[in-house]
């Protein structure tokens, strides 16, 4: 059994069964064709990977904590956030409730 | 006989191959990353390894959770790299050593471990972006690789002690291959970060800098660590730090010829360490 770290879930298989679907849709982001296809018809593209109501809503909502919730892990889910032009500042910044630039100064002031 | 050269830890953030791509190198943001390298492709240009044995863990290029291996050892002619999904350029194809792969097979369960074996194996930005950084006057490097994926996707993950012992006995695989070869074993990954969470952003440059002057003389001090201690310390993504105790576990007796750490680069402890095994490390550096 994990310890619990504040602000993190652990990605098991706990996780990963309830995250199937949706980081199977991520996966397929892969391939250029299907960027287009799920950027062109998001609701679409999910019914098609058999999404669950809580993961469909949390890509509506592009809410990374909700697709954390929902099963997603960081890995798939950057692809997705890479569609919607995303990148892992953007990302970091969405999920700690920083503007962009705060995020990054956060990252910078660690570093010292 | 073949034999192992040193080792060489490094970070692989997809954002270095961006900045590759791009020429970025001599940035204000990028220059402190990138000035640390050109030591590491002297000894690479120096020692000319044959063949890089490279510890990586997969971001969802080759692997998917339908089959999830928690080690996979590459035995292909050629390696592919491929879209990864969020706009690195390709990287062109890689040749392999399969004599090699096998013999790294048959060492390591003949040690009681249980690789899945690949045949194919697309490479990710944690091999590529390490093969740039590393031979950056090179289209594609000029050695062979024997690509070694260890699961940090999917918890449980292996520990760092059994990564380590991995290590060990993929070094006394090399070892032991008759043929004449020099080989660099290569960890990339890390150092601190973590992606997801409300905890995005963490990073321990602290942490970091522990590691860097652990892993050469007293690993075993970093192996103690469960892997939930190591993401509390390093951040989910952190965990990374495994590839490296693989790497330090193939070597005996190392030098640390160079080290080089900057933060951020991206979200993460940019770091670099080369320990050198070849004979007479020890005396150049008494």
């Amino acid at each position: 059994m994990s310890r619990t770290i504040p602000g993190t879930t652990l990605f098991d298989g706990e996780q990963a069964a309830k995250g199937y679907a949706l980081n199977k849709l991520c996966f397929s982001l892969n391939d250029a064709a299907n960027r287009a296809a799920f950027a062109a018809d998001e609701p679409a593209y999910c019914e098609r990977f058999g999404l669950n109501p809580a993961q469909k809503a949390a890509v509506a909502a592009r809410d990374v904590l909700a697709l954390i919730a929902a099963g997603g892990n960081i890995y798939y889910l950057a692809k997705m956030a890479g569609v919607w032009g995303l990148n892992v500042q953007d990302v970091g910044a969405q999920q700690t409730g920083m503007s962009v630039e705060a995020f990054k100064a956060k990252l910078q002031e660690q570093a010292a | 006989m073949a034999k192992i050269l040193g080792g060489i830890g490094t970070s692989h953030v997809p954002a270095i191959g961006r900045a590759i791509a791009r020429g970025e190198q001599q940035t204000p943001y990028w220059a402190p990353f990138f000035g640390g390298y050109p030591p590491a492709q002297r000894w690479l240009a120096k020692t000319r390894p044959d063949v890089a044995v490279v510890f990586y863990n997969d971001h969802g290029l080759n692997f998917f959770l339908d089959k999830m291996p928690t080690f996979a050892i590459g035995a292909a002619a050629e390696y592919r790299n491929a879209d990864e999904g969020w706009g690195l350029s390709v990287a062109p194809p890689v040749a392999g050593d399969p004599e090699l792969s096998w013999a790294i097979v048959e060492g390591v369960v003949a040690r009681d471990f249980d690789p899945t074996t690949c045949q194919e194996m697309l490479i990710d930005h944690a091999v590529t972006v390490p093969l740039q950084l590393l031979w950056p006057d090179h289209a594609a490097p000029p050695v062979r690789i024997v690509p070694i994926a260890i699961n940090t996707v999917q918890h449980p993950l292996p520990s760092a002690r059994r990564c380590f012992a991995l290590g060990q006995a993929v070094g006394a695989a090399i070892e032991a291959f008759p043929r004449d070869l020099d080989v660099v074993v290569i960890g990339t990954g890390g150092l601190s970060h973590q992606l997801d969470g409300e905890r995005a952003g963490f990073l321990n440059a602290a942490f970091d800098r522990e590691c860097l002057e652990k892993i050469v003389d007293e690993p075993e001090a970093l192996t103690r660590y469960t892997n939930d201690e190591l993401v509390e310390l390093a951040g989910t993504q952190g965990i990374e730090l495994l590839m490296w105790l693989a790497m330090r576990g193939a070597l005996r007796k190392p030098v640390r010829t160079h080290q080089h750490y900057h933060a951020p680069v991206s979200n993460t402890g940019g770091a670099l360490l080369v320990m050198d095994e070849t004979p007479g490390a020890a005396a150049l550096a008494a």
